[in-house]
């Protein structure tokens, strides 16, 4: 394995984009911008580059540990008739597994590259409430400790990720266990809420002149789609919890047949949120992919109208599907068919992505860096994923192997594969602009192959064992039936896996000390967020870039455009004033409008302030009184959350205008 | 320090690229609270659907032993709440005019509509002969009724937040973002009630 030299830009770096700033310009805007030092700063800093790392390591905090339990469970499974974990346990960690990887490792580690990413792809200062921003991490902060805290009283979820009832209602799971989970899911369902508005109408609202939305980076319209979706979708599982749990807590009957409620309507309500999810964090991952492929192809990306006309699309489908999660369960033909025929319709646009990855590739020069092998390596899993998943939208394929560890294996070839390979290629690409140091190298590339062969042994064979009949969710089995080498193998696999993240991990925390110190752009790459230093200053752009293409680092037809001084008038424009290096000097963000990204208003940057974590704080309290069935407790946090809200509501920047 | 940079030709080579739009643009605050109020649709289309769907699988609805509810005092009420949002177009268009008593009387009137429906709504649930542990069909009926009224309760309060602020002159002709944010969230709540009223009322009680 030889390491690249690094690439040599396509266009002179930042040419057009931004001028060079003087050294004691530099130094005086950090002043201004800098959090306080130490703790104080770390509570109460809203700088969406601090939260996006931030949501970004505490999701793989979440990571880790779901991947320990996995790593158990397998344990337990690598021979027949196993004595490792007592069934009950078995139950727990692989609910907790589920639940973590889903709601507290892929959500919110995407919503951590959008974070830190989207402001600095469209040429922004920061997010459009930065506020709010912090305030939807501590809530995610604050529900991945509530559900964790199952684990220190000993009390786990045991009922599936997907908790359906009866088994999850109070007859059948009385302790607390699944309550941590119904509130949990709830609570962290706010922050991916709070968090999507906030992407929303930052994308709207905060483009820099010049980038309207035919020019916009590929990532941000797959946050732009994960946004939307999550607006319509979550709501759903949102309600799916809550309802359940308050069938646990007061003793409603929404999911009791006994008292005319249905059990099938919970499933309805979970998938309905639940497929759309799927493609929440597909979504994003095939916005990294697309980012990445051409930077390291040397090109263009081909088909971007495709390829952004295939995400839109995969966004409205998705929730069109939700009822091939329920094959099973007896629904009327008509419907099976309907549902069947729109999941076989979403490989439409997946293929037209893959086919624009494809053909990206062919028509430039592949430099294999780690971030491309990462990709290189998605591309195999999910047309393998992909493969399955058409298998399974096909009824009768569908019936056979349904609960079985085919459908493990095609869902970790979709979740796990598709969506964590374009992660971990996303931290070997971003990590250098948002640590300042670049990974090595050489370990991330063995990092790369030791978990793409990983990956493959632990996956792979459970197709196999599906076929075979082998039932998902069921702590051992029995010896004779021939599953014994195959889970073998996948045991060994799941422990390759585990070594290839953690090599990642190593890569990462030696190059925290001893990392080579990255440049601005490492990869040649296009996109805006290149133009400025690693690691991105904390006013991210001294002067909002104007942007004349799809690609602002490659647009290299002709000189740089002239750059007239503002006249007097144009200084005292507080709008024009806000583009300049006198709006980061006063903090203030420009608001463009949607369509032709004309510099409309102006918008301060609030400071750093306690509110959003006071906020979160008192819904945590909230949450933390229905488990604990303490009505003070949740009248407390009630109280805390209402003057927090007051509080930030009664000094507003809305009051200006 | 200069100012310096930034007006250059668009490719277009028509206007800068950097000149300020004339046309009106809708601030972020707005935005916000418009893809608040959507996810929150999304909240009440989701338990609406969740209502005919278990309405659709039961044989008899509402249960045996469950009245249908009644409309002689739903409705009035109804259009009580309904009507609170017109003295909210009317504080709206007052303090674009600078009238502050116009925008307190706006604000004001429909505060005493809401709450109103409030109080009917409590005397609606103290009335109701079943409770929300009888059966699903009361588990749905207290959860969305309930549901809407804790909407209505927050917009409430922050009516009385936009009260304090107006009695603070905090607005003007060219400062209204606050009261503007609060009206879409208000007539948001309203509009809601449209759609769990007839869910809810209308098409229970016309049912034969």
């Amino acid at each position: 394995m030889t390491t690249q030299p690094p690439l040599a830009p396509l266009a002179p770096p930042g040419a057009g984009i931004t001028r060079p700033v003087g050294d004691d310009v530099i130094e005086s805007l950090e002043h201004r911008w800098l959090d306080a030092p130490g703790i104080p700063g770390f509570f109460t800093t809203v700088d969406h580059k601090r939260i996006g790392m931030r949501y970004i390591y505490t999701s793989f905090v979440f990571f880790f540990l779901a991947g320990l339990a996995a790593l158990v469970m397998r344990d337990q499974l690598a021979g027949s008739n196993n004595n490792v974990l007592a069934p009950e346990t078995y139950n727990e960690l692989f609910t907790l597994h589920g639940t973590t990887m889903i709601f507290l490792f892929n959500t919110p580690v995407l919503a951590g590259f959008g974070n830190y990413l989207v402001p600095l792809m469209i040429g922004a200062r920061d997010m459009a409430f930065p506020r709010l921003n912090a305030f939807s991490y501590w809530v995610f902060l604050f529900s991945g400790i509530l559900l964790y805290a199952s684990v220190f009283v000993g009390k786990l979820p045991d009922g599936g990720w997907f908790a359906y009832v009866p088994l999850t209602d109070k007859t059948y799971s009385p302790g607390l266990n699944m309550d941590f989970w119904g509130l949990a899911i709830v609570f962290v369902g706010i922050s991916t809420t709070v968090g999507a508005i906030n992407f929303i109408v930052t994308i709207f609202k905060f483009r820099a002149p010049g980038m309207t939305f035919n020019r916009m980076p590929i990532f941000v319209w797959s946050m732009l789609v994960f946004s939307l979706m999550v607006i319509f979708a979550v709501p759903a599982v949102t309600i799916a919890s809550a309802l359940l749990e308050m069938d646990r807590l007061f003793g409603t009957e929404f999911f009791n047949p006994v008292a005319g409620g249905s059990a099938l309507l919970y499933q309805h309500l979970f998938w309905f949120w639940g497929h759309p999810e799927v493609y929440i964090l597909f979504v994003p991952a095939t916005g990294m992919v697309s980012s990445i492929i051409p930077v390291f192809s040397r090109k263009r990306l081909s088909g971007y109208v495709w390829i952004v006309t295939s995400l839109v699309s995969v966004g409205f489908i998705s929730f069109g599907v939700w009822v091939h999660h329920m094959f099973a369960t007896g629904l009327p033909s008509l419907a099976l068919a309907f549902f069947s025929a729109v999941s076989l319709l979403i490989t439409i646009p997946s293929g037209v992505q893959f086919f624009a990855w494809i053909v990206t590739m062919w028509k430039g020069r592949v430099v294999l860096q780690t971030p491309m092998l990462f990709m290189v390596g998605f591309l195999l899993i999910f047309l393998l994923g992909g493969i399955t998943g058409v298998m399974v939208s096909v009824l009768p394929f569908d019936w056979a192997v349904t609960d079985s560890y085919f459908i493990v294996a095609h869902l970790h070839y979709v979740l796990n594969g598709a969506v964590v390979f374009p992660i971990f290629g996303a931290i070997y690409y971003w990590m250098p602009k948002m640590t300042g140091r670049m990974l090595n190298e050489r370990l991330g590339k063995i990092s790369f192959w030791v978990m793409f062969i990983g990956f493959n042994l632990t996956f792979f064979p459970m197709h196999i064992l599906g076929i075979m009949g082998m039932p998902r969710r069921v702590w051992t089995y029995s010896n004779g039936l021939g599953w014994d080498t195959l889970n073998r193998i996948v045991s060994i696999g799941s422990v390759v896996f585990g070594i290839g993240t953690g090599i990642t991990l190593v890569n990462w925390a030696i190059s925290m000390f001893k990392g080579r110190p990255a440049p601005a752009d490492p990869w040649g790459a296009d996109t805006l967020e290149w133009a400025i230093a690693s690691p991105a200053p904390e006013y991210n752009f001294a002067e909002i870039p104007m942007v004349f293409g799809r690609h602002p680092l490659w647009e290299d037809e002709g000189a740089p455009p002239a750059m007239p001084t503002l006249d007097e008038a144009d200084a005292r424009d507080p709008v024009i004033r806000s583009l300049a290096l006198e709006g980061a000097f006063e903090k203030t963000s420009t608001i463009t409008s949607g369509l032709d990204t004309r510099p409309s208003d102006v918008l301060e940057i609030p400071e750093e302030t306690a509110l959003p974590l006071a906020a979160a704080i008192g819904l945590a309290l909230f949450f933390v009184g229905l488990l604990i069935d303490a009505v003070v407790v949740g009248i407390v946090g009630v109280a805390f959350l209402g003057i927090s809200a007051l509080r930030w509501l009664w000094r507003t920047d809305m009051d200006r205008t | 320090m200069t100012i310096t940079t930034l007006t250059a030709d668009s490719s277009d080579g028509e206007r800068p690229l950097v000149a300020p739009t004339t046309k009106h643009v809708l601030p972020t605050a707005w935005w916000g609270m418009a893809v608040l109020i959507t996810t929150e649709s999304m909240i009440f289309v989701i338990l609406l659907s969740a209502y005919f769907f278990v309405r659709a699988s039961s044989p008899q609805w509402p249960p045996p032993g469950v009245p249908t509810p009644e409309l002689y005092l739903s409705l009035p009420f109804s259009f009580v709440l309904w009507g609170s949002s017109l003295p909210i177009f009317y504080a709206e268009s007052a303090i674009k005019r600078g009238s502050q008593a116009g925008l307190r009387l706006g604000l004001a009137l429909s505060f005493a509509m809401g709450l109103a429906f409030v109080a009917f709504t409590i005397k609606d649930f103290n009335d109701l002969t079943f409770g929300w542990r009888d059966n699903a069909y009361g588990s749905l009926f207290y959860v969305i009724v309930g549901l809407h009224a804790i909407h209505v309760v927050l917009g409430l309060c922050m009516n009385l937040v936009v009260q304090v602020k107006a009695w603070q002159r905090k607005f003007g002709p060219d400062r209204h973002l606050t009261v503007d944010v609060f009206s879409l969230y208000w007539h948001f709540v309203d509009a809601v009630w449209i759609f769990v009223f007839l869910s809810l009322f209308v098409s229970e009680a016309t049912r034969r």
